[in-house]
């Protein structure tokens, strides 16, 4: 019997409104487990607003409205009831700039993994080690771990919040233009650690770089103000874009 | 000709910017110099005008004594030293966790609508005059005290007391540190926590280890200005604390602060000089007391810093 694959995410009819205006407008579509998916489209079409309503992290804020349906490996995680934390746990987020929680290098990746179990501090302590070095950040930090997480470079903190979001073993990884505030080294190595962790885990990019969408992406899905324009495999999109305004995307006609 | 003319207009523009410029900051300069001269002048005053205490009794008699008999020459300040330290203690005991929360609440919990009532309601309430205060309570806290509080434990009391006196400055406390925290609180970057939320952590998880760290100076200095504010508060405790300087005996029982003792006696006891000095010693007291607290503050600043990593 084959392993099933876990982490697969699918939306019906999904709607997401910020008081009268509507963002996200009907959206369906499925991505694909252990793959790496781009979300790509123009500037303040919704990509992060459909990125964020994957954990349910829209609704911190005041009047955001959803209907419709989010499936994760088949659960409904719109439906009432749930707990939202559990969600959440399942799908790590690195967002646009990093934000280190105000504490030690070493505290923030055992942030996570203390709150959902309880491990003595010799598990602990080769748990974050584990997700530092998963997270290619561990030789420059391994003698300042307990320094404040607020010191290091930008791109550091970046990957110390991807070591923070695989420290907690989630299924997905929800990445909002994680690159867009780096230099390009950094940038660099953060692409290269997505490509290495989709075969462990989900990874949603949102992304503004056409390029780099064709150089990692597996599957990919066109926004362009709050409606699914086209989705399918990379190479076919990319090589083979069906919508004309798919392919003047591609052109750089429409940014 | 022309141009000539253009330039050397610019030239006296620039020397007159420039001028301006020098005129500004030497009066700030000068500003501040004044302000600061003016704490060392208070201290310098208060030091001389109770040197002549300071010379005829000791400063520990003066400190740890429990006779106060100003009529017969004894100024013991202990009484009113304890006083003052449970009253103010007391109060911000009451004030600082009911602060924090409801800061938190309005911050964090409250839909919008209600936050948006409440934080102009807080700023007017920390611009009360403390009179107000020291009236509301001494009209309907005190006989709740006298008749209700006091009376549950079997206590009598006349209502002006220990008690009392700690919750209106707890009341007084509560709109400054609340409006002081909220500001902090709200302050913080909704990415900071989605961060903590996104790994899994409850709301109130978040607020406690994430929301809290990131504002800890800022609470400390909202809990400092709210200590100043408790500590020399004088008129409404004066109303309401019994204005009897003995250590007191149990809750219910009336006391004495440093800055109520110094404003109903000073005009009682100018006319004897040993009476004013020993006045002005009190305030010497109080002053060094706020000192050496705000310094304490800026390490306890400087450490929480370090401590949690900000
Ligand atoms: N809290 C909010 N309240 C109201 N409108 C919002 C809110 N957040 C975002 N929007 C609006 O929703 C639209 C989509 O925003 P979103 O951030 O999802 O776009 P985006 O595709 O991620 O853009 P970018 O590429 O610039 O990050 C924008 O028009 C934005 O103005
Ligand atoms: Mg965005």
């Amino acid at each position: 019997m084959s392993k099933k694959l876990i982490g697969e995410i699918e939306t019906q009819n999904l709607n997401i409104c910020y008081g009268k205006h509507c963002i996200i407008k009907n959206v369906n579509i499925k991505i694909p487990a252990r793959q790496l998916t781009a979300i790509i489209g123009p500037s303040g079409c919704g990509k992060t607003t459909l990125l964020k309503s994957f954990n349910r992290l829209l609704e911190i804020r005041d009047d955001v409205k959803i209907s419709g349906k989010i499936l994760v490996d088949g659960n409904n995680i719109l439906r009432s009831g749930l707990n939202v934390s559990d969600i959440r746990k399942k799908m790590g987020l690195l967002s646009q700039k990093p934000y280190p929680l105000p504490m030690s290098i070493y505290e923030n990746v055992a942030y996570g993994i203390r709150i959902h179990n309880h491990i003595d501090s010799k598990k602990l302590e080769n748990a974050v080690n584990n997700c530092l070095q998963e997270a290619g950040i561990w030789n420059e930090i391994r003698d300042r771990l307990h320094d404040p997480a607020s010191g290091l470079s930008l791109g550091q903190q970046q990957r110390l919040c991807l070591a923070r979001a695989i420290a907690v073993q989630p299924e997905v990884l929800l990445c909002d233009e994680p690159t867009s505030a780096l230099d390009p080294i950094s940038a660099q190595q953060i692409e290269k650690l997505l490509l290495k962790l989709k075969k462990e885990y989900t990874v949603v990019l949102v992304t503004h770089t056409l390029r780099q969408a064709k150089r990692v992406a597996d599957y990919v899905i066109f926004l362009y103000f709050g409606e699914v324009i086209e989705h399918g495999p990379a190479d076919k999109v990319f090589n083979n874009p069906k919508h004309p305004r798919t392919k003047a995307y591609m052109q750089g006609e429409i940014s | 000709m022309l141009i000539k003319n253009g330039s050397f207009d610019k030239k006296w523009l620039m020397d007159k910017r420039k001028i301006r410029d020098l005129i500004c900051t030497k009066l700030m300069l000068i500003i501040t110099i004044i302000v600061s001269i003016l704490f060392f002048l208070i201290f310098l005053i208060l030091l001389s005008k109770s040197s002549l205490i300071l010379g005829s009794e000791s400063i520990t008699d003066l400190l740890f004594s429990s006779n106060w008999n100003p009529s017969n020459g004894n100024f013991g300040y202990f009484p009113v030293i304890v006083g003052t330290i449970i009253v103010t203690g007391l109060s911000l005991i009451i004030a600082i966790p009911i602060s924090l929360l409801s800061a938190i609440f309005i911050a964090e919990y409250a839909p919008r609508k209600i936050r948006k009532i409440l934080r102009p309601f807080l700023d007017v309430l920390a611009g009360v005059p403390s009179v107000v205060f020291g009236l509301c309570a001494f009209l309907f806290l005190v006989p709740l005290v006298r008749d209700f509080i006091a009376p549950f434990f079997g206590i009598e009391s006349t209502g002006l007391c220990l008690f009392t006196a700690s919750i209106t400055l707890a009341v007084m406390v509560f709109p400054i540190i609340i409006s002081l925290c909220v500001e902090a609180f709200s302050s913080i970057p909704l990415e900071l926590k989605e961060a903590s939320l996104s790994v899994g952590a409850t709301k109130w998880e978040t607020v406690k280890k994430v929301i809290f760290r990131a504002t800890a100076p800022s609470i400390i200095s909202a809990i400092l200005l709210g200590f100043g504010r408790a500590f020399g508060e004088t008129i409404a405790v004066n109303m309401v604390v019994g204005g009897i300087p003995k250590v007191p005996s149990s809750l219910f029982a009336p006391t004495e602060t440093l800055p109520s003792l110094i404003a109903s006696k000073y005009g009682e006891l100018m006319s004897i000089p040993k009476s004013e000095s020993a006045l002005m010693f009190g305030a010497l007291v109080l002053f060094i007391v706020v000192l050496i607290f705000n310094l304490l503050g800026l390490i306890l600043l400087r450490n929480a810093k370090k401590r949690w990593k900000l």
